[in-house]
């Protein structure tokens, strides 16, 4: 968590939300919709940006598929930052997304994690030496986190020896709560989690190599009813800037190489 | 497996669990809410007020607000934990009996409002009339307070039994979707809908709208059967 006044961006989104229903935004607005994991960061990318273009930013926070639900059913935002390549996908094939404007801003890097300084070990050997009682994950069936940790797994064998081991979140936060509150031992989280705060994690990590699953790919598209909006032209482009990614790797994120 | 035979068998799962869950819950609430209800519907105490609004918070608070907390107090570092562990028990989350404790205090309510209220509907006189017939406080309880207020008791444990199925947010926040130990009809359902497994979602919220309304139209029929006492609710 940040600073207090970081915090009340959220309610600012609400009143712009309302502003807009009533039509009185102004054209260098930019109403942005964030998945919720990547709230941290893009809070200081929303001060570097406005700061460096004048240009006012609202964020909203939410699940990308409520996100996708919502602005499928009508929602004002002008830029979507979505925590996987699926959804801002399917929203430029349904006409809600502009084509081309698609691309990657953030990787995920899946961490095995432990409050517990000494738990686990920089190899992850712990996993087969089985010494805990539970183990958190995210659904692998929604969430991307769930289902990258699902394939490490089943590439060291150890899907059967784990079954009964694992609790579940719905999504990654939940994961990380049960194992931040110390009620699961250890849990397959995101690196971004765990080192945003401090900088560095407490407690004991395993970083997975990328390698042994599928790339956990976070996509921002810019919406239809952002096409003609400066601000939300000039936010696309501060994503793709030197200073929004040296925000997003300092944040604990992988950048893929830019179109 | 087959796929929709390893769906009915995770189905059916959910469903004995469920069960499980409500029944259990709602014989220790009874056995709770009982006495606490009595008192509360016969006490003068200044403690009468808050312990009230203490009992009526699960009412207002977010499920969400309820499983966090409680998830923290069952955790290594709260005091629920901290206790369990000492006497032996580990930890209360990710099983069944944290799930029966959560039900229990979010159900607490629903539980208590229902016999208070005929506790009170009764009025001291029946009680009055057994001391004078030489009963004890607690056989007059038995023999004439608990059977005026029967209504009351039904209509507290189907009330705690519907709303423990209903059950959704504690369960998600101290439960980690654990299959045979955790993971209920609830999160069943939900876990389907948010993957769009529309199909299976529809099979298991249907079964329980019906069972739902069954128990709506049941309660119904219970204050018809024995009007005017234990209406509450």
């Amino acid at each position: 968590m940040k600073s207090f006044a970081s915090k009340l961006l959220i309610s600012p989104a609400i009143v712009a939300w309302l502003a807009l229903g009533c039509g009185w935004a102004s054209a260098a607005e930019v109403l942005v919709a964030v998945a919720a994991n990547f709230m941290q960061p893009m809070q200081q990318i929303a001060q570097a940006f406005a700061k460096s273009s004048g240009h006012q930013i609202q964020v909203s926070i939410g699940a990308s598929g409520q996100l996708s639900a919502q602005i499928q059913n009508g929602a004002p935002f002008h830029v979507l930052l979505s925590a996987d390549a699926a959804i801002p996908a399917q929203l430029v094939q349904a006409g809600l997304g502009v084509a081309g404007t698609n691309f990657t801003y953030a990787t995920g890097q899946l961490v095995l994690w432990s409050p517990k300084p000494e738990l686990i070990d920089p190899q992850g050997e712990v996993l087969r030496q089985g010494r805990f009682q539970r183990i958190a994950r995210a659904n692998p069936k929604l969430a991307p986190y769930g289902a990258a940790a699902m394939q490490v797994v089943e590439r060291m064998g150890l899907t059967s020896d784990l079954q009964h081991k694992w609790v579940q979140g719905e999504n990654v936060n939940q994961a990380h709560q049960f194992v931040a509150s110390g009620n699961a031992d250890l849990g397959f989280l995101a690196l971004s989690q765990v080192a945003s705060a401090t900088g560095k994690a407490t407690g004991s990590i395993w970083l997975v190599p990328s390698s042994w699953h599928s790339p956990i790919l976070q996509n921002a598209v810019l919406l239809h009813k952002g096409k003609d909006n400066a601000a939300a032209l000039a936010l696309m482009a501060f994503l793709k800037s030197p200073a929004a990614r040296d925000i997003i790797r300092n944040a604990g994120y992988g950048l893929e190489p830019l179109p | 497996m087959i796929p929709w035979l390893n769906d009915a068998a995770a189905a059916w799962s959910a469903l004995v669990l469920t069960l499980q869950l409500a029944s259990v819950t709602t014989v220790l609430l009874l056995c709770l809410a009982t006495p606490l209800a009595w008192w509360l519907s016969q006490t003068t105490s200044r403690w009468r007020a808050p312990i009230l609004a203490f009992v009526t918070l699960p009412l207002v608070l977010p499920p969400t607000v309820l499983g966090f907390y409680l998830l923290v107090a069952m955790g290594p570092q709260g005091w629920l934990g901290q206790w369990t562990q000492a006497m032996g028990w580990g930890l209360l989350s990710f099983t069944f009996k944290g799930l029966v404790l959560g039900s229990m205090v979010y159900s607490l309510p629903f539980a208590v409002q229902p016999l208070q209220h005929a506790f009170e509907v009764m009025g001291r006189r029946p009680m009055e009339v057994a001391a004078t017939l030489g009963a004890r406080p607690l056989d007059a309880f038995f023999s004439v307070a608990l059977p005026l207020a029967r209504s009351g008791l039904i209509t507290a444990a189907i009330l705690t039994f519907a709303h423990t199925v209903g059950e959704f947010g504690v369960i998600l926040m101290i439960g980690g979707n654990v299959p045979g130990q955790t993971r209920v009809l609830s999160t069943e359902i939900y876990g389907h809908v948010e993957a769009m497994e529309y199909a299976q979602a529809h099979a298991l919220a249907a079964g329980m709208l019906v069972f739902s309304f069954a128990v709506l139209y049941g309660l119904a029929a219970v204050k018809r059967r024995w009007p005017g006492v234990g209406a509450g609710a």
